[in-house]
């Protein structure tokens, strides 16, 4: 076994070189990339948030191929990263193989789950967090049509998608939602001129108000929307900011809380399934200095109502992944 | 000018032209204030140092094998071939259609039936731009890369629509069963006593490609297709007096061409992922053009091509793994050396053919 040692001096000195103290929490960022102003960016904001607070650092990886999923979680395994937090879906066919055999590390997954027991699988209630949007776009809509704009065609935009049809119909039984996907392809999470081209299509048909859940698409989605003067609807982050006024609010879904918790729990965190909805402040909309005026309190007081309703299972928001299908939109 | 020498032509023109782009893809990383000597380093160490690195290395690089070849049997009849990414792809859905629907009783028939769906998959996939550059003179690069985009599409409907387990949020096939699992490099050589790092995704399918290598030998070179479609690649009015049908000939180029790129399924899908997922070729049909110009085309050039890439990605990630050098740096690495190895290529040559084949005149 003379080559496995030599293998484990030369990575134990790469880890020491490379300045990775060991038991520092690592992160994985998805093959978007961390600075994507939305998922993967919301992912790294709750780490660096973390890393500030504490004085403490992490290790971090962005993937470049699928066959390093599994590479990344053994090598920072090995290295003695605790714990190991990875963001996004597709993680989890790599952690369900690797999670076994680090039973010492704690992994925490977000928007997926994995049944292990040293992994905690963190997933989001978006279909209550763009119910609410729906609601908000729905209310505000003067031509009584509201578009939505997706990224790629996979089942998590169609839970955004339903859950927006949905609240904007209970709003307005009356109003139209047109929807559109970007595209087939990875491309589709970061074509910002694609998204521009789709809401200048839905802006034709009526539209007032457009919810951009499409990643780095959505910025030309909020672009167009405020060059043409119609109200656009944020995804993941709050990013009411980009264009003040002209963004009714943003469905935001706090990945960054997540992880700033994972890593705040530290090694031998809770693990199990972590539901973050609208009852634990993981999904909502937002308000802050750049929506006030486009939100009056009245609105504002029947939204908070609607809220409560679903935390108190008054009001029931369909799950497009429950069953596959979706009573308020055909796609 | 004159003629280089042949090893001239085959070392050391690829060589210097490596050279070159490690010397400054080095000195961004310096501009970028990384140590550049340390990122040598670990780039080297982390794909060639241990039997860990190899173990990935080898893996990319029995994709780009695969893929190289593909784009060189169709450059031999002036044919570019830059569809390689969708035949790949169709040429998965070739392999999880059999692997998920046909209980294998063990993986080596598997692996036979596998390779030929993916085969069969991808070489269709290319049948329909080849009949259209053969019959209606539809350029070939314009038709192949297009058909990338819609089987991109066509594996998205696929796979959300029909292939995709139930209640599951990722865009694949269920995982393919047991029996179908192919033995990984650490398994076959575990079993004859040399110990080689396990967990690592170079499998079986490194020894087809090997085949591969040798099939596309004998077919360009000892057959009578093989000089029909170099003949016809070298002059097509020519090759059309001497006989031979450029219909036929384009078309069944762009069948054994896509045939081989639909081959690099068994490798990534079958044997790493053991699932289809979307968008599981990543690139490598488009790597497969550079590996084609590095390599000359030829197998011998296309096998130490491949593993080239092959390292500079296994390279790759452990940079990004034990540095903070940004992952975009890591492509233009890459990028830099597509660039001196395959477009400058003639600027090297020159160079080198300057240094060499001066000093013989003074002698003279």
């Amino acid at each position: 076994m003379t080559i496995m040692q030599k293998f484990l001096g030369a990575s134990a000195a790469i880890a020491l070189s490379a300045g990775a103290a060991l038991a520092d929490p690592a992160i994985i960022f998805d093959l978007g990339g961390k600075f994507d102003k939305s998922f993967n960016e919301a992912a790294y904001n709750g780490a660096t948030r973390w890393a500030e607070e504490t004085g403490n650092s992490f290790a971090e990886v962005e993937l470049q191929s699928d066959a390093q999923r599994e590479q990344a979680l053994r090598r920072f395994a090995e290295a003695g990263s605790n714990p190991i937090v990875m963001a996004g879906f597709a993680f989890g066919n790599a952690l369900g193989e690797v999670a076994g055999d680090y039973p010492d590390t704690s992994f925490v997954i977000i928007d997926m789950v994995v049944d292990a027991p040293n992994v905690r699988s963190v997933v989001f209630n978006e279909h209550e967090g763009s119910y609410l949007v729906g609601y908000m776009a729905a209310q505000t809509s003067k031509t009584n049509t509201v578009g939505f704009i997706g990224g790629m065609d996979i089942p998590l935009i169609r839970k955004f998608a339903c859950g927006y049809a949905q609240g904007a119909k209970a709003a307005n039984p009356d109003t139209t939602v047109i929807s559109n996907m970007t595209g087939t392809t990875g491309a589709a999470w970061n074509d910002p001129v694609k998204g521009g081209e789709l809401t200048r299509a839905q802006i034709s048909q009526g539209a007032d108000v457009v919810y951009a859940a499409a990643g780095g698409t959505g910025i030309g989605v909020l672009q167009t929307a405020a060059d043409e003067g119609i109200l656009s609807i944020g995804v993941d982050s709050n990013q009411n900011y980009l264009h003040p006024g002209k963004v009714l609010t943003s469905m935001q879904k706090r990945v960054d809380n997540a992880v700033y918790n994972a890593m705040m729990d530290g090694p031998g965190l809770e693990t199990g399934l972590l539901v973050m909805g609208l009852g634990n402040d993981g999904v909502g909309y937002t308000l802050d200095e750049h929506n006030e005026a486009l939100i009056s309190d009245e609105m504002k007081a029947t939204v908070d109502a609607v809220a409560e309703k679903i935390v108190a299972g008054e009001i029931e928001v369909h799950d497009y992944m429950s069953d596959e299908t979706c009573p308020s939109l055909t796609f | 000018m004159e003629q280089l020498p042949k090893w001239a032509d085959l070392v050391v023109v690829p060589l210097v032209g490596l050279i070159m782009a490690f010397v400054l893809s080095m000195l961004m990383v310096l501009v970028t204030g990384h140590d550049p000597i340390q990122a040598l380093k670990l780039m080297v160490s982390g794909a060639l140092g241990s039997t860990y690195g190899w173990g990935y290395t080898l893996y990319y690089a029995t994709n780009f094998i695969f893929t190289g070849l593909a784009v060189a049997v169709a450059f031999h009849a002036s044919l570019f071939n830059i569809g390689g990414e969708g035949q790949a792809a169709i040429g998965g859905l070739g392999v999880a259609l059999v692997c998920l629907f046909i209980p294998w009783p063990h993986w080596t028939i598997a692996l036979l039936a596998a390779s030929a769906s993916a085969a069969v998959f991808g070489a269709l996939w290319a049948l329909i731009p080849a009949y259209l550059q053969a019959k209606r003179g539809s350029h070939i690069v314009i038709t192949t890369i297009m058909f990338n985009f819609i089987a991109a599409s066509l594996l998205n409907y696929v796979l959300v629509n029909q292939l995709r387990p139930r209640g599951s949020m990722d865009p694949a096939t269920a995982k393919f069963p047991e029996a179908t699992h192919l033995p990984s490099l650490g398994d076959m050589l575990g079993a004859v006593g040399i110990p080689f790092a396990k967990g690592t995704p170079a499998n079986v399918s490194l020894f087809v490609a090997l085949a591969a290598c040798v099939f596309v030998y004998y077919l360009i070179w000892r057959t009578r297709l093989g000089y029909q479609l170099r003949a016809f690649g070298k002059s097509q009015p020519a090759a059309v007096y001497a006989g031979i049908n450029p219909v036929k000939i384009t078309i069944i180029t762009m069948m054994i061409s896509g045939a081989l790129a639909g081959l690099m399924a068994i490798n990534n899908v079958m044997g790493e992922a053991e699932r289809l997922i979307l968008g599981s070729v990543e690139g490598a049909g488009f790597i497969g053009i550079a590996v084609a110009l590095m390599g000359r085309s030829h197998p011998i050039g296309i096998l130490f091509a491949a593993l080239l890439f092959g390292a500079l990605y296994q390279g790759g990630a452990e940079l990004g793994l034990w540095t903070s050098i940004p992952r975009e740096l890591v492509i233009v690495i890459q990028a830099l050396v597509i660039l001196f190895t395959g477009a400058l290529d003639n600027m090297v040559r020159l160079m080198v053919a300057k240094v060499l084949i001066r000093p013989k005149r003074a002698e003279a």
